[in-house]
């Protein structure tokens, strides 16, 4: 018996152990939702045992060791007519060497295209970070229950899917790889929020979200989509500092105080994508995380290479179209050719129907009336703006733009 | 996404559950309560709540300090809240296809509203 240990780095263990012991009981017995509910108690045992007793010399395979009887007795619990197979894995198994593929498998399995995106998050959250249903409950600002329904619900629906704990075929992978992206790009910007007070758990999913990011990054190097997306989140996240000020108002990049900006965070960033642009076919996370290196390499707002940035909208346009790209494409048109030519590109604009109703075409519209001098349609833009707004530090900056500009001049 | 629908009563509405029989008034609350549990296994519902009675609501107004409390609603209104269902959904659609299986839906007194997040947007 070894060591005691520091506070966070039995938790740090735990969790980078949570995907390995999975993955490997979820290989060798195939009940993946068993063996899930089996982990998540051998972890809570190891939370508590481990601070008392000290680290155990291979806590892997304590884990798995735990883990593998617990889902033995799970098994004996659970019915009569299952008694049969019972015998074969009632032993404990040793400490299983993790293949090199079980955690990948693993965050396939907990992206199945099956599962509602809700469902995928907790799921992964669960299995692949090794957080406790409380936590993600904390993290995701809904009741303990939600989450472990959420759990429940997700396992029933891969089990009912025929889906098993195996790499997918080579023709589905590519497909089934670009939903764990996306699922794990939803945690990092569900954790993107004002981190203040009462919700700065939220802040462990961004945590969460690079740190799997990371290990896939690892595990598939030469996949352009997963530096990408990895390198979108460093480059994010290193503005973090400087979103909020103090009293939770959102601070937009251009007065954002640059020297909060995480440094180490932004090199690595743009590394990654240097490298990730000059080997793999560009896709949409590459574009996205080389627009942030953009942002993120001035070092005053003013000296932002916009030619680039709307060269780079241009092209994330042709090859992932949508509504947050038009209206940011089109603020860009503003910084490099003016706003006029700006608000006729945004007029052409009303009439796609995937802009239809988003405010955001309203902020922009009234960012824009701002810079060409038209002070009361700004102001009257950033009021509609604000009253169909969804966020509420986005509500508070879109009013406060709105009282900065003063009250209506005379008609 | 989180949504709040709610539900209102209205004499109609009120008066339609007094002329109700046992059984029906059996039938309509297992109604909810299967409205309920598929919510609950769907992994959308946050919270629900039934209201007392309006005529058991405290309207409250502070005055320097000193809070004046009267009962009931104003006396005018017909209409009141009667009881709400908090959910977590993907979209609007969802949420306001969740709320179409309430029977109140089939009076118009529902009614579904988005709530506000605290996520940002790089400006």
């Amino acid at each position: 018996m070894g060591h005691l240990i520091a506070p966070g780095e039995g938790e740090d263990l735990l969790r980078t152990l949570a995907p390995q012991v999975l993955g490997a009981l979820a290989r060798r017995f195939g009940d993946f939702d068993i063996c899930e509910d089996a982990v998540q108690e051998a972890l809570l045992a190891a939370a508590l045992q481990w601070p008392v007793d000290g680290l155990p010399a291979n806590p892997r395979g304590w884990l798995t060791v735990v883990a593998s009887r617990r889902r033995a007795e799970m098994w004996r619990s659970d019915s009569a007519r299952r008694r049969r197979e019972e015998a074969s894995f009632a032993a404990a198994v040793p400490d299983v060497e993790p293949a090199t593929d079980d955690s990948l498998t693993l965050l396939l399995l907990c992206c199945h295209p099956s599962l509602t995106p809700a469902s995928q998050v907790a799921l992964t959250l669960r299995a692949v970070g090794g957080l406790a249903t409380a936590e993600i409950a904390r993290a995701l600002l809904v009741p303990e229950t939600t989450v472990a329904q959420r759990i429940s619900r997700a396992k029933q629906r891969i089990r009912a899917s025929g889906a098993r704990f195996q790499m997918p075929p080579d023709g589905e992978r590519s497909a089934r790889l670009t939903s764990v992206l996306q699922v794990l790009y939803l945690v990092f910007n569900e954790g993107s929020t004002a981190s203040s007070g009462a919700h700065l758990h939220r802040v462990d999913l961004i945590t969460e979200a690079i740190r799997i990011t990371r290990q896939l990054h690892e595990r598939l190097p030469d996949d352009g989509e997963v530096a990408g997306l990895l390198a979108l989140m460093l480059l994010t996240d290193a503005r973090r500092p400087a979103r909020v000020a103090p009293d939770g108002a959102l601070i937009p990049l251009a007065d954002q105080d640059r020297a909060l900006w995480d440094t180490a965070a932004i090199r690595e960033g743009i590394d990654l994508i240097t490298r990730a642009l000059s080997s793999a076919p560009p896709g949409p996370f590459q574009l996205q995380a080389a627009l942030a290196a953009v942002h993120d390499e001035a070092v005053r707002a003013e000296d932002t290479d916009w030619r680039q940035i709307l060269g780079l909208y241009d092209l994330l346009r042709t090859i992932a179209p949508g509504a947050i790209v038009t209206l940011n494409r089109i603020v860009a048109v503003a910084m490099v050719h003016g706003a006029t030519v700006a608000l006729r590109e945004l007029a052409d604009s009303d009439d796609d129907p995937a802009l239809a109703g988003n405010h955001r075409i309203d902020a922009v519209r009234a960012h824009l009336l701002e810079m060409a001098g038209d002070l009361d349609a700004a102001r009257a833009s950033y009021l509609v703006a604000a009253r169909r707004t969804l966020s509420i530090p986005e509500r508070r900056y879109l009013e406060s733009r709105a009282a900065r500009l003063g009250p209506p001049g005379p008609l | 996404m989180k949504y709040l629908i709610l539900i209102y009563s209205n004499p109609e509405s009120r008066e339609i559950w007094n002329a109700f029989s046992r059984d029906q008034r059996a039938a309509g609350l297992r109604q909810y309560e299967a409205l309920h549990e598929s919510m609950v296994a769907s992994g959308e519902l946050i919270v629900s709540e039934a209201l007392a009675d309006s005529s058991l609501a405290k309207r409250v107004t502070s005055r320097d300090g000193q809070a004046i409390v009267t009962d009931g609603p104003y006396a005018e209104v017909k209409e009141y809240l009667a009881g709400f269902f908090l959910l977590e959904c993907d979209s609007m659609e969802r949420a306001v296809k969740q709320a179409a299986r309430i029977p109140e839906a089939a009076l118009g007194l529902v009614e579904v509203r988005p709530i506000m997040a605290l996520d940002g947007w790089d400006i």
